[in-house]
């Protein structure tokens, strides 16, 4: 066990997050340039397909923790597993993926370990036999180079921001089982009860977001319900409509669905769908804005966006700043056909 | 019972942030409390009205005229401390973590300390975690519900906002949470508030003032810098009808391979 970068590989009640192998692919690429190997770290209960699986992706050595305490992820027992395997490894660096499980444990490990910590890294090089990363601040108005002067120097990428690396089902590794650090009565949390999210793609790891703004409930042409009297109410009702065909055009590209904040705050649709400065910040390939003016805090969440589509009945809406097509209309008129287009030409 | 929430000042969500000479500037761009931070402070008064109590803001960083420190007290909070020393100019999560526990250790018999999700300055969210583990306590984060909490038994039961879904989670107290914005809406300062959080000396603690070892500073920021320019040239679409619009959208976006 001696390599000098080591990653962390998430998963959720056994899926792994895509991202997870992103790292993998980050973290070969440095092996290389300094010239050791990689070792992945698996926790959980009955996830040793996952350490297969990691073996595909690249890693070299994988460090199995199978243990009943570590079924659901809970901070306290996955980051003292973490620093113990880690540090006495003699990682010299941790590479997690920026999710909310990966960016704990890793600000929870750089206490254990005494050492610094970057987040929501999005570029990654090797200097002097150091890393240099960059990472967004300020929700991406502004980058950042950021070093962490000692070891192991502990980084979460951000998804999406690295290559995914090639999958060899051929390719296998050392693997290494390891023992639990604590046990059920050090454990100061309990997960009593647990609901997933309705359906729908994931924003952050999503190629492709079809979003909706307040835009959406600007149609006085539909006539709510005679049971729908308040006026909040009919606002309310006319955005779901709007939100409806946002949520048609989404699934038939398979995309995820986002909203300004604008909207999310008149509560036409829930937070989880924010995208935005204090909202979720997303780097689709294709992401299209409909009725969405374009504030300066919705742009720092999406404006890395491969291609941005807007349609906006204002054109002088700051949103056609960031796009490559532009639609001046209204997205009651250009949603549905749209959809029904792409339907067409995707054999949907 | 007794709450600790720790704010910080940022510059407002709607500012326009640019690096001008090296220099990180932001106009005349008001500084506000940090925007997640208001959830903790909310969660954290809610609480003490339940159970009786106090919440104490803490803030690290900054001058006296702390404009987190002061909306908190606006908003309600019983007590408002800033600790800043310039021997901890450039502090990193490290020791940020670090300063903010022993501050909590000093106030004494704290039975959660709050936080918000993460600055939206330096976006590096990792705060409630880091002083959760210098202190020992549990960390709870991205809870959207707080359903019990009870000092008397020692006890916590929160509800998580995941990307996955919902979990509901019991902890031993003391504990830290951070709250996101499903929470519900923070309040709005009472007249009396702002009236109150204008006369308030807000009391200074530095260096000397905390007890035990600090580490130094692990990550540096060499350089920051403006983002690349979008250089885009926006193509209008046009069309006799949104079908015909909508034909060359789908042409052309199935051209650029993004699908």
């Amino acid at each position: 066990m001696s390599n000098k970068i080591w990653v962390y590989i998430d998963h959720f009640k056994g899926e792994p997050l895509p991202a997870s192998w992103e790292v993998i692919g980050a973290a070969k690429a440095l092996a290389g340039e300094i010239g050791t190997e990689v070792t992945a770290m698996v926790f959980g209960q009955g996830v040793e397909s996952i350490a297969e699986t990691a073996f595909h992706y690249g890693a070299d050595e994988v460090v199995l923790v199978d243990d009943p305490t570590l079924e659901d992820y809970r901070s306290d027992p996955y980051a003292s597993l973490l620093s113990k395997v880690a540090g006495e490894g003699g990682a010299e660096v941790i590479l997690f993926p920026t999710s909310t499980r990966g960016r704990e444990l890793a600000a929870m490990a750089a206490i254990d370990l005494k050492t610094g910590v970057l987040t929501d890294v999005t570029g990654l090089e090797v200097k002097d036999g150091r890393l240099s990363a960059t990472r967004p601040v300020y929700a991406g108005k502004l980058l950042s180079t950021v070093v962490c002067n000692t070891d192991p120097q502990i980084v979460t990428l951000r998804g999406r921001a690295f290559p995914k690396p090639a999958l060899d089902e051929g390719r296998s590794g050392t693997l290494t089982k390891a023992d639990a650090v604590l046990s059920e009565d050090d454990i100061a949390t309990k997960i009593v009860e647990y609901s997933q999210t309705e359906g729908g793609v994931s924003l952050v790891d999503a190629g492709a977001i079809v979003s909706g703004g307040r835009g959406v409930s600007n149609n006085p042409g539909l006539t709510p319900p005679d049971d729908v009297s308040d006026e909040k109410e009919q606002e309310i009702w006319r955005a779901q409509q709007g939100f409806k065909l946002v949520t048609d055009l989404a699934a038939v590209l398979g995309a995820a669905v986002g909203a300004s904040r604008a909207a999310v705050d008149a509560g036409y649709i829930p937070y989880s769908n924010q995208v935005g400065q204090t909202g979720k910040v997303v780097s689709p390939d294709l992401y299209i804005a409909a009725g969405i003016s374009g504030a300066i805090q919705h742009q720092a969440g999406m404006r890395t966006s491969k291609v941005i589509v807007a349609i906006n009945k204002d054109p002088d809406a700051p949103i056609f700043k960031l796009a490559r097509f532009g639609i001046v209309g209204d997205l009651f008129d250009i949603l549905p056909p749209l959809t029904e287009a792409f339907k067409g030409k995707l054999g949907k | 019972m007794k709450i600790v929430v720790c704010v910080k000042e940022v510059p407002d969500t709607a500012a326009t942030v640019v690096v001008e000479d090296g220099q990180v500037t932001w106009g005349e761009a008001p500084i506000v409390m940090n925007p997640w931070d208001e959830y903790a402070v909310e969660a954290a008064l809610q609480q003490a009205e339940k159970h009786g109590g106090d919440v104490i803001a803490i803030s690290f960083g900054g001058s006296s005229s702390n404009d987190a420190l002061k909306h908190a007290l606006a908003m309600g909070c019983s007590e408002a401390i800033l600790i800043s020393d310039e021997a901890l100019a450039g502090a990193d999560s490290l020791v940020t973590s670090h300063v903010l526990a022993a501050a909590i250790r000093k106030i004494a018999d704290v039975d959660a300390a709050f936080f918000g999700k993460q600055a939206i300055d330096g976006d590096v969210g990792v705060t409630a975690a880091q002083t959760a583990r210098v202190l020992g306590w549990p960390a709870l984060t991205l809870v959207s519900e707080i359903s019990d909490l009870d000092p008397g038994s020692g006890n916590v039961k929160v509800t998580r906002s995941m990307e996955e879904g919902k979990q509901v989670v019991e902890s031993k107290l003391p504990a830290t949470l951070n709250l996101v914005k499903d929470f519900g809406e923070p309040r709005y300062p009472s007249f009396m508030g702002i009236r109150k959080a204008a006369k308030a000396e807000i009391p200074m603690w530095s260096l000397s003032d905390l007890d035990g070892e600090l580490p130094a500073s692990s990550v540096e920021w060499p350089e920051i810098m403006n983002p690349p320019t979008r250089e885009v040239v926006c193509e209008f679409i046009e069309g006799d009808t949104p079908e015909a619009v909508v034909e060359q959208l789908v042409d052309k976006l199935l051209a650029e391979k993004v699908l």
